[in-house]
């Protein structure tokens, strides 16, 4: 474990890329090959179920994210072999050289954590972690992980955030936006427990186990329809989180939404202050409006912007929010939100800017709170 | 601004844990009977004007924690019956936002310095005198 | 700020706005006097079958939803008539207390009552659909002109809603056909296109009022605890809808289909607008029926109701969102008896527009869409 903190330490690069290092990208998409990458990492009982059922040889693409969907695949991204985010050189030539982050965090989305048998996801789990540090961070001082967890126990995944804790590469816990119970509910709190313990932000990433539709109506045909849909989602995960107390639990806690879209978050907060002026007697440990528990505890990936380009926007975001600390800088690499380096929708050299890339991450990671652009020697 | 001084009802109009609704100078008044101290609040919510007198006389519902309820100052609290908005009786202020409520010193004897800052949250109030059986409200 | 909702002479000037305007209320809801009346609207074998077995829905209590309100009978505190019915149950009090005291022109009904469209039977659905479509006009519109009906029927089974759609579609006294947003499968789905044809043909509004029972949970993240959470699921049903309905292609189908969103607020509308634009320009392999931006189709086909008026700190913000949706398409409501009820001089307040648009927004509006004089 020292060896891993003097190692993201000591061997940063140089001020370099796009932003000169002082940035953090809060959302790339890393991706396992193929379950057989995972083979190594398990214990021979594992091993042993995983080649006589024929589990190595299956694909966990999950529904919520189709891997070649244009909006998923950068065209310029898309590995000449293999699953589109699964190759280092790409993620390190194309994206993280060109952009010159100090820091990228990587998100896993797998499926193994859609598994329902609890044991089965908890191991696929241990071992996608594993394999992360291994074949990914191991290889980067820049990149740094989110600590992917069975999403089905959340009593196991409290374990495997323990076992994680030590390396501090590892700088939050991951969940996704839609599975089986809102966010806020009681039976994730070893999670969030655990969590605070080790100072991890819970990231939630865009992304549904399914147990739910995505609308409110039922099923419907396209995956665009559910990629808008996520928004929907995050918006139910903030009436949730303030609303089954989470933050008044965990006053350290935050939360940080990936993926999510952004301009939808103040309609919503205009209206959930509204409505707990009259109900608030139904959750009295909120005790100041909603919206205050949000801008304290809620943080936003930047990317994908949606709004037009070029509207002034997230100038407008802010004002609206009253806050300039709650977006995060993102790419979302290497999904298709933007074209060649326009990953910011305002001026780099501006205040808000540096605040976006550089100031709120810092704030929001307590393991990247020391990160400095310059080389150490 | 000079205030007059109205005879709206009875004592025993206003039974303890109840409100009563009278006119004054021009204004709906809802009239409280805490324990046989009387309030007096416009009958008006800031919200969107619903009538406080036909709203439901409660405590103030507080939880340190989620899951562990408790009430505290039982009656002395009115829900608007329309949006819900609480407000203290003694005190017109809403709690539904505390940091912009404030006190309207439409009566004598508080504290001059107390912030006069008015806020949609604010149910007013009037100074209530009670001579031998009649309710008397300054407005 | 919103200091000045405070102010007499801010209201009394809102009030003067509106002095002489007729205002349209897009949003009343009748109730029944006493839990029977239905059935003198109700052939013999479903009055046998409601005594017997009553509704049938796809949730856990039979006759109550699993987050209770937070106002008895969902209404406002004095919203109860002294001569015992229920809030909404007695037009001689409704008249009173809202539509005579409030100037309302002309009410739009919207009856939730027993969810004729979320039965499982889908006999006694129809049946039901018949019943309070006949009592709207028997104990409402009849009784008193200013209020239009709204046919509602049974969407899960084509035939029957159109059998029941053409019943009532000549006849001028209802206005629009009434769909719950929590049907079976999303509303732009081609299972519900014979509805949206009928609708065109007869020039008929679709209404898409917020709620209904279709056994999913209201959030894509399963069962929320609490009723603030609950609530603002009226939020994500609306835009699951305009999703659902841009997407598939509805509005290229029926491309002179109008459809009215009731009590969803109106705030969250342009930065769904933006999100749908912008996805949909990178996958628009997927849904290659689209031959427009999603904004545009919402732009030209979608109404929004004012009530619950969204409330942000600062006025403007309103305004803004406003004008984002088109002024043209937003609708006064008041939700009347319903405890979130909206009165028409607060939301003329709140709205810092000239005259002429505040009044295209209490009435125009409406009475352009609906054909009202």
């Amino acid at each position: 474990m020292q060896d891993q903190a003097a190692h993201s330490m000591a061997a940063q690069r140089p001020a370099s890329g796009l932003f000169g290092g002082r940035a953090v990208d809060c959302d790339v998409h890393i991706s396992v090959p193929s379950v057989k990458a995972l083979l190594p990492y398990l214990d021979s009982y594992w091993r042993q179920q995983f080649l006589t059922r024929g589990i190595d040889r299956i694909s966990w693409n999950m529904t919520s994210d189709p891997p070649n969907a244009p909006l998923m695949i950068r065209p310029d991204r898309r590995p000449a072999n293999g699953r589109p985010g699964s190759d280092f050189s790409i993620l390190k030539d194309k994206h993280l050289d060109l952009f010159g982050p100090s820091a990228a965090i990587a998100n896993c989305i797998y499926g193994g954590m859609a598994l329902h048998s609890e044991d089965m996801a908890a191991v696929v789990c241990t071992a996608v972690n594993d394999w992360i540090a291994a074949e990914w961070l191991d290889r980067d001082p820049r990149l740094r992980a989110s600590i992917v967890v069975p999403l089905n126990n959340p009593d196991l995944a409290a374990e495997e955030i323990e076992r994680r804790a030590g390396d501090p590469r590892f700088v939050q816990v991951l969940m996704l936006a839609m599975g089986e119970q809102p966010l806020g509910k009681r039976a994730h709190w070893p999670i969030y427990a655990a969590a605070s313990r080790h100072g991890l932000p819970i990231g939630v990433h865009a992304g549904s186990l399914y147990h739910h539709p995505a609308l409110a109506g039922g099923y419907g045909s396209y995956f665009l329809e559910d990629y808008v849909a996520q928004a929907f989602g995050f918006e139910s995960c903030v009436l949730s989180l303030v609303s089954e107390g989470v933050f008044a639990k965990f006053p350290e806690l935050k939360f940080v939404f990936m993926e999510s879209g952004v301009t939808w978050l103040p309609a919503a907060l205009w209206r959930f202050d509204k409505t707990w002026r009259g109900v608030r007697a139904e959750i009295p440990w909120v005790k100041t409006p909603p919206s205050q528990v949000v801008r304290d505890h809620i943080r936003l990936t930047l990317q994908p912007f949606d709004a037009p380009d070029g509207a002034g926007r997230l100038e407008r975001f802010c004002e609206q929010m009253k806050t300039d600390e709650m977006i995060l800088f993102s790419t979302d690499f290497p999904h298709w939100h933007f074209d060649g380096e326009d990953a910011l929708p305002i001026d780099a050299a501006s205040p808000l800017a540096r605040k976006i890339l550089w100031d709120n991450p810092r704030a929001t990671y307590p393991r990247l709170n020391a990160l400095s652009p310059e080389v150490a020697a | 601004m000079s205030k007059s001084r109205f005879v709206v009802a009875r004592t025993s109009d206003v039974a303890p844990g109840t409100s009563h609704r009278v006119s004054a100078g021009g204004r709906d008044i809802a009239l409280f009977n805490l324990s046989g101290d009387y309030f007096a609040l416009g009958d008006r919510c800031p919200h969107e004007s619903g009538s406080l007198c036909a709203g439901k006389i409660v405590g103030f519902a507080e939880a340190d924690e989620p899951g562990h309820y408790r009430i505290v100052r039982d009656g002395e609290f009115v829900r608007c019956p329309w949006h819900g908005w609480e407000f203290d009786i003694r005190t017109g202020k809403s709690w539904c936002d505390p940091e912009k409520s404030r006190v309207r010193a439409y009566q004598t004897g508080i504290a001059s310095g107390s912030d006069l800052a008015e806020g949609p949250y604010v149910a007013e109030t009037f100074k209530v005198s009670v001579e031998e059986n009649y309710i008397v409200v300054e407005i | 700020m919103s200091m000045d909702l405070l102010d007499p002479r801010e209201r009394r000037k809102a009030g003067g706005a509106l002095q002489g305007l007729g205002v349209v209320d897009c949003d009343i809801h009748p109730q029944f006097a006493t839990p029977g009346e239905i059935h003198d609207f109700l052939p013999e074998r479903w009055r046998d079958y409601v005594r017997a077995y009553g509704g049938f829905y796809r949730q856990p209590l039979a006759d109550t939803l699993a987050h209770p309100r937070m106002a008895p009978d969902v209404a406002r505190g004095d919203a109860w008539p002294p001569n015992g019915a229920p809030p909404g149950g007695d037009l001689a009090f409704m008249q009173a207390q809202h539509l005579d005291a409030n100037n309302v022109d002309h009410g739009m009904l919207m009856p939730l009552n027993r969810g004729p469209g979320n039965q499982r039977n889908l006999e006694y659905g129809a049946a039901l659909a018949t019943a309070v479509n006949d009592w709207q006009i028997a104990c409402w519109v009849e009784r008193d002109p200013r209020l239009h009906a709204s046919i509602v029927c049974t969407q899960e089974h084509a035939p029957f809603a159109i059998a029941e759609i053409e019943r009532c579609a000549n006849d001028p006294r209802f206005s629009q056909i009434m769909l719950p947003p929590k049907s079976l499968e999303p509303l732009g789905r081609r299972k519900y296109w014979p509805i949206y044809e009928a609708a065109q043909a007869h020039d008929l509004p679709i209404a898409l009022h917020v709620g209904g029972v279709n056994g999913y949970s209201p959030t894509g993240s399963g069962w929320p605890s609490y009723y603030i959470e609950e609530q603002h699921t009226n939020v994500q049903g609306m835009q699951g809808l305009i999703t659902s309905m841009v997407i598939e292609g509805v509005f290229e189908q029926f491309p002179k289909l109008k459809v009215v969103l009731v009590e969803g607020g109106v705030a969250w509308a342009p930065a769904l607008k933006w999100r749908l634009d912008k996805h949909w320009k990178r996958l628009k392999s997927e849904a290659p029926h689209l031959k427009r931006l999603p904004s545009e189709y919402i732009r030209d086909h979608f109404w929004f109701t004012t009530q619950p008026l969204d409330e942000p700190p600062d006025d403007a913000d309103l305004l803004e969102t406003f004008e984002l949706v088109g002024l043209d398409r937003i609708m006064f409501s008041t939700d009347y008896p319903h405890w979130d009820f909206d009165e028409p001089s607060f939301v003329a307040a709140k709205l810092r527009i000239g005259p002429e648009k505040l009044r295209a927004i209490m009435s125009g509006n409406a009475r352009e869409l609906y054909g009202l004089s």
